[in-house]
């Protein structure tokens, strides 16, 4: 039963990553696709480091990197016929080079995890992305490198030169490589991660190497980082060293994060929410950057185990058949609180619109008249004054849900 | 040659004593709470930005006085109500929170102040060569530099061994209990240091800020090479900061005066290459071209070596 309940997940996964396409079928939307599915590869990359290894770090993008600029290599070597074999394997050589690459600096790096881990991490970022600059033949400096992926031997007739086209070949990478960072977790070295994240001391006094299981979580990791980085590669054609460095490093600790460490599902939220508000929120404002960083901050804050974790804290009350009881509690807290949080963003807009007058949520308003402004004060104070007394009502709510009577226990 | 030394060790002891007003701040915060303040650097920028706009209106030295204690405040407020509270999730969640909180403030400000570069001035008075040797200049604005950032440096030093108060913050950092359990408020002086390193960030930054140019990725400049120093040094102890900036901002400097490369080096061992080799990036390098990341280098030595750095304690 629970085989078949676990199967029926899978294939819902992989039915919703193929219908995507059919369902919104526009060049914007197909662009969406893509980098939905290079940063759910990533981000679960990372969650393989951080969430179930326990190691912070601020380099990751080097495999990432790194597993791109091989790729778009071999694309180049496929464009001169130096090599000949189907576009369909460039993630999987972008994947090798990451492993390799991870093997490499894994070896000395994994000694310690913690702190000395991630600095050590920070450092690597910094020298590669460095490097990146000065080794010009390879990296390409400033300008980066390009290929392009429609040379080469076809794959039953299809040349990829269609966006669609690399969609449906991304999304069978993804499906593969999610798999197999599932089953990574189930083996015993998956397992033991996930213990010398808990406690490396216990973990040594019953036998496992806490660096030889780091350096396996690492080396694993940086594959799945590195096919990332080829389906990069495969998608834009090209690569550049802001691919690498810590920028791109701490875009998928945000991924992650705010999807929620730990669990599994936690960075595929994240990504594909990241990557949403990423190419649609840009639309809109240009200060979407702003509103991604107090989003990051409010979930560091507020949800500290992501939005999985808040959708899984409700496990209990869903058991209990109890999750009616909070609908109403939710609704009177929430709406003033968007509310609130809407008000806000008129403000923050309203401070930074340069024209005369500033078109937000289908109204236009005046910057230049004072009574816009008041309105929007007194509506965001009292929106907030709406949150704060209605918190009570929910935590009592909340308790009341996830409490156990004593004759169950 | 001798001009080229003197005034590499010159520039090389500014950057230092001015990477050490950062370090000295990361190093306190991170010997009391355990975290690594990634925001650091932003609090510098702030600093700069800060100092700029009150320029505009009343001038460098009121600038001067007023923008490291707005910093200050920020910075004990963001400890109060924002890291207090991810304190319960553990270091992890800590150190992801100042990495959000770096990302914040360099949005803000290119929110309120824009993306372009900052016309920030040293103020007129300090405008004049202090001295001139071999025909080149040293401005009295980094003779400047160099007084409030030894100043500073006693003026920490007497504080925290000579004081009362420096007296309770080392006993709150080694432990925290005992101290409460005297009778003093450990909260409190955790928010006061966090204020007090965040508004020597900031007064690095009104410092720094005509010199260095201000410009929105300021704190990226300069944020990774201050960790380098904390690590290198050895994560909470002062001394070792304070050794570690002069190194580091001497090799930087000394690396990009000198013109010594590959090419000399192999010259040496009587080797040479054609200049069409696939790897010639790699045998055309020069000294003053990997000068940025001789830092990193040398913290990914140090951290395999000798993780504890140079004066840091014995790992348990």
């Amino acid at each position: 039963m629970t085989l078949l309940r676990k199967l029926s997940v899978w294939v819902a996964y992989l039915a919703a990553l193929l219908l995507l396409p059919q369902l919104f079928d526009s060049i914007l939307a197909i662009s969406v696709f893509n980098q939905m599915a290079i940063a759910i590869v990533f981000a679960l990359s990372y969650n393989m480091l951080l969430g179930q290894g326990g190691m912070l770090s601020f380099g990751h993008a080097v495999y990432f990197g790194m597993g791109g600029f091989l790729a778009v290599h071999a694309l180049l070597m496929l464009e001169t016929e130096t090599a000949h074999f189907s576009i369909i394997w460039i993630p999987l050589i972008g994947g090798l080079f990451g492993l390799l690459a991870a093997i490499f600096i894994g070896s000395f790096s994994t000694r310690k995890a913690g702190t000395v881990f991630a600095m050590i991490s920070l450092g690597i970022g910094e020298l590669i992305a460095a490097s990146s600059l000065i080794f010009v033949d390879f990296f390409g400096g400033e300008a980066g490198i390009s290929g392009d992926r429609t040379y080469g031997p076809t794959f039953f007739g299809i040349d990829f030169a269609q966006n669609v086209e690399v969609y449906y070949l991304a999304s069978g990478w993804v499906f593969i490589s999610t798999v197999f960072m599932y089953l990574f977790i189930q083996t015993p070295v998956g397992r033991m991660a996930n213990a010398v994240r808990d406690n490396p001391v216990r973990a040594e006094f019953i036998g496992y190497s806490a660096r030889h299981v780091r350096f396996i979580s690492f080396c694993a990791s940086g594959l799945f980082a590195g096919i990332a980085g080829g389906l990069f590669a495969l998608n834009y054609e090209f690569i550049t060293e802001e691919n690498l460095n810590a920028a791109t490093s701490g875009r998928v600790l945000l991924m992650a994060y705010i999807g929620g460490l730990g669990y599994f599902i936690g960075p595929i939220i994240g990504a594909v929410l990241l990557t949403l508000m990423n190419s649609l929120l840009s639309n809109y404002t240009e200060l979407w950057m702003l509103y991604l960083g107090i989003l990051f901050l409010l979930t560091v804050m507020f949800l500290p185990r992501g939005f999985a974790g808040f959708i899984m804290m409700h496990q209990l009350a869903w058991v209990r058949g109890k999750l009616r009881d909070l609908v109403v509690p939710y609704l009177m807290t929430g709406i003033p609180a968007v509310i609130f949080m809407l008000s806000l963003i008129a403000l923050i807009e309203l401070v930074h619109a340069e024209e005369a007058s500033l078109h937000i949520y289908g109204l236009t308003l005046d910057p230049a008249a004072a009574g816009t402004w008041i309105a929007l004060l007194l509506i965001a104070t009292a929106a907030l004054f709406g949150t704060r007394r209605s918190l009570p009502q929910l935590r009592a709510a909340w308790d009341t849900a996830n409490h156990i009577p004593d004759e169950e226990r | 040659m001798l001009d080229v030394l003197i005034f590499a060790t010159l520039n090389g002891v500014v950057t230092g004593l001015l990477l050490f007003m950062l370090a000295a701040g990361l190093t306190l915060i991170f010997s009391m709470m355990g975290v690594l303040n990634f925001a650091h650097a932003s609090f510098y920028m702030l600093g700069a930005y800060c100092a700029y706009s009150i320029s505009l209106y009343l001038g460098f030295w009121v600038g001067l006085l007023v923008a490291p204690l707005l910093v200050g405040v920020l910075g004990a407020l963001i400890e109060r109500y924002g890291l207090r509270r991810v304190h319960q999730s553990g270091h992890v969640a800590e150190l992801v929170f100042t990495f959000g909180l770096a990302f914040l403030i360099e949005e803000s400000i290119q929110f309120f102040w824009g993306r372009d570069t900052k016309n920030y001035q040293s103020p007129d008075i300090l405008d004049f060569a202090l001295f001139t040797l071999f025909g080149q200049e040293f401005s009295a604005y980094r003779g400047f530099m160099i007084a409030i950032s030894v100043g500073i440096f006693i003026g920490l030093y007497f504080v925290l061994t000579r004081t009362r108060i420096g007296i309770i913050i080392q006993a709150a950092i080694t432990h925290p209990k005992t101290v409460a359990n005297l009778g003093h408020n450990v909260p409190l002086i955790f928010m006061g240091v966090f204020g007090a390193g965040t508004a020597l960030a900031g007064l690095a930054g009104v410092i720094a800020g005509p010199v260095l140019t201000t410009f929105p990725g300021m704190a990226v400049v300069l944020g990774s090479i201050v960790f380098v120093i904390v690590v290198i040094g050895g994560l909470g102890s002062l001394a070792g900061a304070f050794i570690a900036s002069l190194l580091i901002g001497l090799l930087q400097s000394y690396a990009i005066a000198s013109d010594v490369g590959m090419q000399d080096l192999l010259n040496v061992f009587g080797i040479d290459f054609p200049y069409d080799h696939p790897l010639a990036d790699l045998w055309g390098l020069t000294l003053p071209q990997i000068a940025p990341i001789l830092p990193f280098l040398l913290l990914i030595l140090v951290l395999i070596f000798r993780p504890t750095g140079l004066l840091g304690k014995r790992e348990e």
